[in-house]
């Protein structure tokens, strides 16, 4: 059973090149760019919508972490299956969802992408085949284990990429989960974004073990760990273990170092009590972002007017999306009724199951 | 007609529907080898094999989940647990995921998974092991709660549980077990939400589920030779509930006892009266009565429990008092 470590990833001190195997890949990469600075763009839009109260409820943005969900992602398929938390944004535009319909969901409109149902923590999209948004910590975890199994009951190569915070591994729910993926050999990547906190309770006052993918060897399941604010160690990391996956069923625990420059939801403060505000600057010194177009820039793959371009394109998409939430309707009241239970039976749907 | 046991009936059930819908499996603890901890799936793991009979360590919450996240992309799992009292540990999977997950994705995914196993009471197994549930599961929108008291509509139950796009709890009986009924031959489906007069009767209504179907039976038949005749509504199915079938027995009757397993607070029998004290006010001739366990944990010495538990002189007794007969 292979053990790896990749690096550190104690970020804040490491190198800000990101590491590419030596090969240059400018459309790659501005693909890459894009759905970073797009979740970017996008969350700093949500951040001032719920200060205005369109968006209410609970709100965790994702800023500082778009490395790993667009690092994770840009490795899957179509027919690959995605499972989240909460924290959902910036992984359901990286899986390709609307910025409209996801904007529309957050405020809460007939056009979100679950008809105003969810909200924030509960985005979810068939056409993309993310599974959800989970609010639960932790509860996730062996649905992701479950779609790894339907996978290899039917014979399937599909992937499942489960993510979930550093936190969740003190649960018992985590614990189950991937002991019978281990046990039954399923192809599913979990993927931990180690944030270092979960809401205000730094991993080293939670976990009995600091290097988290080590929990890996309980279930005789390979791990690895990489930099997560390092777009191409992330994907690196990923396509190893979605390989293994795909080719021999053998699930993996990954752990991705990254850090959270927002506070846990927007009802909290940035910094605090819990963090000080010298640790976030000198974390945000590794922006994710700022690396990639650092990278970017060196290798001359994007020029400074090039980068202005697609930034001013996105902030248009966020405008847009936000516009068309702002425009979209409430739900209408009859729909309060609607989707408690399907009214039909397994004769009735057996031919859009099958198709699945 | 045949005459099984509920156990040889669940069994059938099982079997029928994985041979008639390949997406269907099993999972749970001790399933497989062992053949089921009450034998239900005897048999079932020579004729389907690991994939779909499937053993699982002893963790609830995660085979919960993971039938979940199965039904999610297309199976259809039974998820076997080898009593409710362990399946608290799975509630997170049951109300939190399997319940919402089609509202909270706008529609898009649905769940249709059964969860199944032994419910209540049986002898002597004191306090952990003898909960009654379906109150805790009846509460929550987009569950389904199935209690069949009889071999008959366990196998029509089970069968329609599983062809059901939705999540349905599946409430058995330890006691239920051996119990012997007839069954069809041929095939048949009992539709969910449909209660069953199981005696007819003029002078009172006795509405009921689950294994007190039984004891609502034996009470009809020993008041039968005092010349009390009583309806015995057995609900099968507490959600949805088949208000009607209430209304209609309460409306002939004008007087009703609500026979149940659990405890009284916030117990089925609270919405049974609650429907009938809405819907039937004026056609009541005494205040509805409930028979119950007593409020407590379920305790050990034969005595005390039988003291705890709902039974026939305790539902004759009420039967008596609706009837100002005592």
């Amino acid at each position: 059973m292979a053990t790896k470590k990749k690096e550190s990833g104690s970020a804040g001190t490491q190198t800000s090149d990101p590491s590419t195997n030596g090969k240059s890949n400018p459309d790659l990469d501005r693909e890459l760019l894009r759905s970073m600075l797009l979740q970017r763009r996008f969350e700093e839009r949500c951040a001032e919508a719920y200060a205005l109260g369109k968006i209410g409820g609970f709100c965790h943005l994702y800023i500082g972490q778009e490395a790993v969900s667009t690092g994770t992602l840009s490795i899957l398929r179509p027919d690959d299956y995605v499972i989240t938390t909460y924290r959902d944004h910036g992984q359901a535009l990286a899986r390709g969802m609307s910025p409209r319909n996801v904007m529309a969901e957050l405020f809460g409109r007939a056009d979100g992408v679950v008809r105003g149902k969810g909200g924030s923590m509960h985005l979810f999209d068939r056409n993309v085949n993310f599974l959800g948004g989970h609010g639960i910590v932790g509860a996730h975890v062996p649905l992701a284990t479950g779609v790894g199994f339907a996978i290899k009951y039917r014979g399937g190569d599909q992937v499942c990429i489960c993510f979930m915070g550093e936190s969740v591994v003190n649960t018992g729910a985590f614990h189950e989960a991937l002991n019978m993926a281990g046990l039954w050999k399923l192809p599913v990547v979990y993927v931990i974004e180690n944030n270092r906190y979960g809401m205000g309770t730094a991993l080293e006052r939670a976990s009995a073990i600091h290097d988290i993918y080590e929990r890996g060897a309980s279930y005789n399941m390979p791990r690895a760990q990489c930099d997560g604010q390092d777009v191409f160690a992330v994907r690196e990391a990923t396509q190893e273990a979605v390989d293994r996956a795909r080719r021999d069923q053998i699930p993996t625990l990954l752990e991705v170092r990254t850090y959270r420059f927002m506070g846990h939801s927007m009802s909290d403060a940035v910094s605090g009590t819990y963090r000080t505000k010298a640790e976030l600057d000198e974390y945000m010194k590794r922006d994710p972002i700022m690396l990639l177009r650092m990278h970017m820039l060196e290798h001359g793959e994007l020029t400074d007017e090039e980068l202005q371009r697609l930034d001013a394109e996105l902030k248009a998409l966020v405008q847009d999306a936000w516009d068309f939430a702002d425009k979209s309707p409430e739900p209408p009241l009859e729909s309060l009724y609607e989707d408690v239970y399907v009214d039909t039976t397994s004769d009735s749907t057996n031919q859009a199951i099958a198709a699945d | 007609m045949a005459v099984i046991t509920y156990r040889d009936a669940l069994n059938q059930a099982l079997r029928e529907e994985m041979q008639r819908d390949d997406r269907v499996f099993l999972i749970g603890e001790e399933v497989g080898v062992y053949q089921g901890a009450y034998k239900v799936s005897k048999g079932l793991l020579q004729e389907f094999g690991e994939m779909r009979v499937v053993d699982t360590p002893i963790t609830e919450l995660g085979f919960a989940g993971v039938g979940v996240g199965a039904a999610m992309v297309g199976l259809r799992p039974i998820v076997e647990f080898m009593t409710w009292n362990f399946a608290v540990l799975a509630l997170d999977q049951v109300l939190n995921s399997a319940s919402k997950m089609l509202y909270m994705s706008g529609g898009q995914y649905n769940v249709p998974i059964v969860f199944r196993g032994p419910n209540g009471a049986a002898l002597q197994l004191s306090a952990q092991h003898s909960q009654a549930f379906e109150s805790w599961l009846a509460h929550v929108p987009g569950l389904k709660v199935v209690t069949p008291g009889t071999p008959y509509d366990a196998k029509g139950l089970l069968k329609s549980a599983i062809r059901d796009d939705n999540p349905v709890c599946f409430l058995e009986g330890e006691m239920l077990y051996n119990t012997k009924g007839e069954v069809p031959d041929e095939e048949y489906l009992v539709p969910i939400g449909v209660a069953e007069l199981k005696r007819e009767g003029d002078h009172c209504s006795i509405i009921t589920n689950g294994k007190m179907a039984l004891v609502a039976m034996q009470v009809a038949d020993q008041l039968a030779k005092e010349g009390i005749r009583v309806d015995v509504v057995d609900l099968r199915t507490v959600r949805p509930m088949d208000f009607e079938a209430i209304r209609t027995s309460v409306q002939k009757t004008n007087r009703a006892v609500v026979l149940e397993e659990g405890w009284e607070i916030a117990g089925i029998g609270a919405q049974v009266v609650d429907f009938i004290q809405r819907e039937c006010f004026d056609h009541l001739d005494a205040p509805v009565l409930r028979v119950h366990q007593a409020d407590v944990p379920m305790p050990y010495a034969k005595n005390l429990e039988r003291a705890a538990k709902p039974d026939v002189p305790k539902t004759i007794a009420a039967v008596k008092k609706v009837m100002y007969l005592e």
